[in-house]
């Protein structure tokens, strides 16, 4: 057995990912665009598409830094508000008000992620926990109580449903790739060094309040982004919809996914999206749907007693991984007579 | 005279305050975990008081009862999710305290209905009140401040002056060396527990006398006020607690009399962001170095 092992060189492995994400996407549209999907799968398959994109932001700051903020519904809903407001202002033409308004909701939410991270991340633990959750809280009471501009507790309404399948199918793989490249930079490792100790990550030159802070204006960024698309999903929102729960809904998908792995966000977000709506459409567990929170929360505890880093670990998707693997072990059966470039 | 209705009003709401932080407070200087869950005991209290009551139970038997409930809770909790996880790192424990709270909101929900039941206050304490310069005050708010100072007064003794308490403070101050010096670490802590859901029981009869409507989700609110209030008075002391929760409670009473009723957790919470930014170990808090 030969000691060299077959290595895909990078650009390689970018196009080998933009061609399985350009393949996914065409064939997915085309089935979107058959009408093979019911009008319920196409609402669950968008659901599942912002809850993705949730989780992984979220994940930014549970599974990369190591804190746990409990208000990310916050975020959302202030980029959801954000975005709703400039579209519904409308003024801009077609296609560049829409995408306009996703960097309105991104942008507005990271400012509040900034304003809320500086104070917030000063503290750790349970203390940061309660803290963003507070700040949650009070953006909700905000919203309910700012009439004039939201509208308040009868909700905001006439919201262009701007999200269709492409556009959440877009955002879903820009956000997934800047995450990604962001956390394979030097920056995301020293995000990553942080978590695993801030004390020795300083004295190395690490200037951590400042990765933390932009960790979390990352994350806002892109639940801000969810936000939008969650606006222009329903046409309406009530602040009722950004309530505490939601939050730990998405802590949920994050910490059964695996705390750090952005394929275990992903597999998780779409698992316990698709499982209440599978549940529901079959007479015979139908019931089950009643008991799922339960199920859920059961499943958190269990979780964190027997495996703490979650379903997935930290293990991450690699298709030019997979290849390698192959391609390896088709050259050692064939006994490692060719050469190999590197 | 509106201000002396108002003042105990607040008193009132505040001791019920207190009491819950107290048992975020104690178990917070002990294992360093903010139990998510406490709340939610709160909550199994209140129905275990209002089936008892209407079963026709006396009111003591009720009363204890619903306190033996929560502390067996409380155990039971201790016992299966957080002991397993003592030495695992803190967000794992605070997240299995997540799991717990929605884990008993939502049985809750699946065996007592989501649309509340009404609390049989009547038949747990007398209704009559008495004048007081020319204020009606029921007797319902002075049974409950005095419950709840006596209550407290009680803690401060068990802490302070019973060897049980002294293995408290000791577990609380270094886990390790406690344990060095033959302090069972593992029944100190199952014991802060119990008191706290036991101090939960109490707070539980007396939130149902004051918001005769129970429903599943009563205890998450409460519990986030009255962590605010531990934090607020200082997380580790007993009178921190007390104050922090009679403070809070006059809070929301001033804000809900200001017409502002919508705005009571945004208050709430924003004082809470700010003493932690200005004074991070509250009033009666002591200063904790990190260590490396």
């Amino acid at each position: 057995m030969s000691d060299k092992k077959f290595v895909i060189p990078m650009p390689v492995r970018y196009v080998i990912n933009t061609v399985l994400l350009v393949v996914f996407l065409v064939a997915a549209n085309a089935v979107m665009q058959s009408g093979a999907l019911g009008r319920a799968q196409t609402a669950i398959i968008i659901q599942i598409g912002f809850f993705i994109i949730l989780a992984v932001s979220l994940n930014i700051v549970t599974g990369y830094l190591g804190q746990l903020p409990l208000g990310h519904a916050g975020f959302m809903a202030v980029g959801a508000y954000a975005g709703a407001i400039f579209w519904r202002a409308g003024m801009l033409p077609g296609a560049a008000n829409m995408i306009m308004g996703f960097f309105v909701a991104g942008i507005v939410a990271a400012i509040f992620g900034l304003l809320i991270g500086i104070p917030a991340l000063r503290f750790k633990g349970d203390y940061l926990a309660i803290i963003t959750l507070g700040f949650g809280e009070i953006i909700r009471v905000l919203l309910n109580n700012l009439d004039w501009l939201t509208n308040g507790a009868r909700g905001l309404l006439g919201i262009p449903r701007y999200s269709n399948f492409l556009v959440v199918y877009i955002c879903v793989i820009i956000t997934c790739a800047f995450i990604h490249v962001m956390m394979k930079s030097r920056h995301g490792r020293a995000i990553l060094s942080i978590r695993d100790n801030e004390i020795a990550a300083e004295s190395c030159g690490v200037n951590t309040v400042y990765y933390k802070v932009a960790a979390f204006v990352v994350s806002a960024f892109f639940a801000g982004i969810a936000g939008a698309l969650f606006a222009g999903n329903f046409g309406i929102l009530i602040p009722g919809d950004f309530d505490f729960m939601m939050s730990i809904n998405i802590l949920m998908i994050v910490v059964l996914g695996g705390l750090g792995s952005m394929f275990g966000s992903i597999v998780a977000a779409a698992v316990l999206t698709y499982l209440p709506f599978a549940l529901q459409s079959s007479e015979s567990v139908a019931f089950l749907a009643d008991y799922r929170m339960i199920i859920y929360s059961l499943l958190l505890i269990l979780m964190m007693i027997f495996k703490p880093s979650g379903l997935m670990g930290s293990y991450d998707f690699s298709m030019s991984r997979i290849l390698e693997k192959i391609i390896n072990f088709v050259i050692e059966k064939k006994g490692g007579k060719k050469d190999v470039a590197s | 005279m509106l201000f002396l209705s108002q003042l105990i009003n607040g008193l009132q709401l505040g001791s019920i305050y207190a009491l819950v932080a107290l048992g975020y407070n104690m178990v917070y200087g002990i294992v360093k975990l903010l139990n998510f869950a406490h709340g939610d005991i709160i909550m199994v209290g209140a129905y275990i008081a209002l089936f008892s009551l209407n079963f026709g139970h006396h009111p003591v038997l009720a009363a204890l009862l619903t306190v033996g409930g929560c502390t067996l809770l409380a155990i039971v909790i201790e016992k299966t999710a957080y002991s397993p996880l003592r030495l695992a790192p803190r967000l794992s424990l605070l997240i299995t305290a997540i799991g717990i709270s929605i884990l008993l909101q939502n049985l809750a929900q699946l065996l007592f209905e989501a649309r509340g039941r009404s609390f049989p206050a009547y038949r747990l304490l007398p209704a009559g009140y008495i004048e007081l310069v020319g204020t009606r005050v029921a007797y319902t708010s002075i049974l409950t401040i005095t419950i709840s100072v006596v209550s407290m007064i009680v803690l401060t003794f068990l802490v302070r002056k019973t060897k049980l308490g002294k293995a408290m403070r000791a577990v609380s101050e270094d886990t390790g060396a406690a344990q060095l010096m033959g302090v069972n670490v593992n029944v100190v802590i199952t014991f802060t527990f119990a008191v706290g859901a036991a101090l939960a029981g109490v707070g539980a009869l007396m939130y149902g006398v004051r918001f005769p409507l129970i429903t599943p989700v009563i205890g998450a609110m409460l519990g986030l006020r009255a962590f605010v209030a531990a934090v607020f008075g200082g997380i580790g002391s007993i009178p921190g607690a007390m104050i922090g929760g009679f403070l809070i409670g006059l809070l929301e009473v001033l804000v809900i009399h200001m017409g502002l009723s919508g705005w009571v957790d945004g208050v709430v919470f924003a004082l809470l962001i700010i003493v932690l930014l200005v004074r991070p170990t509250g009033i009666m808090g002591r200063n904790l170095m990190e260590k490396v």
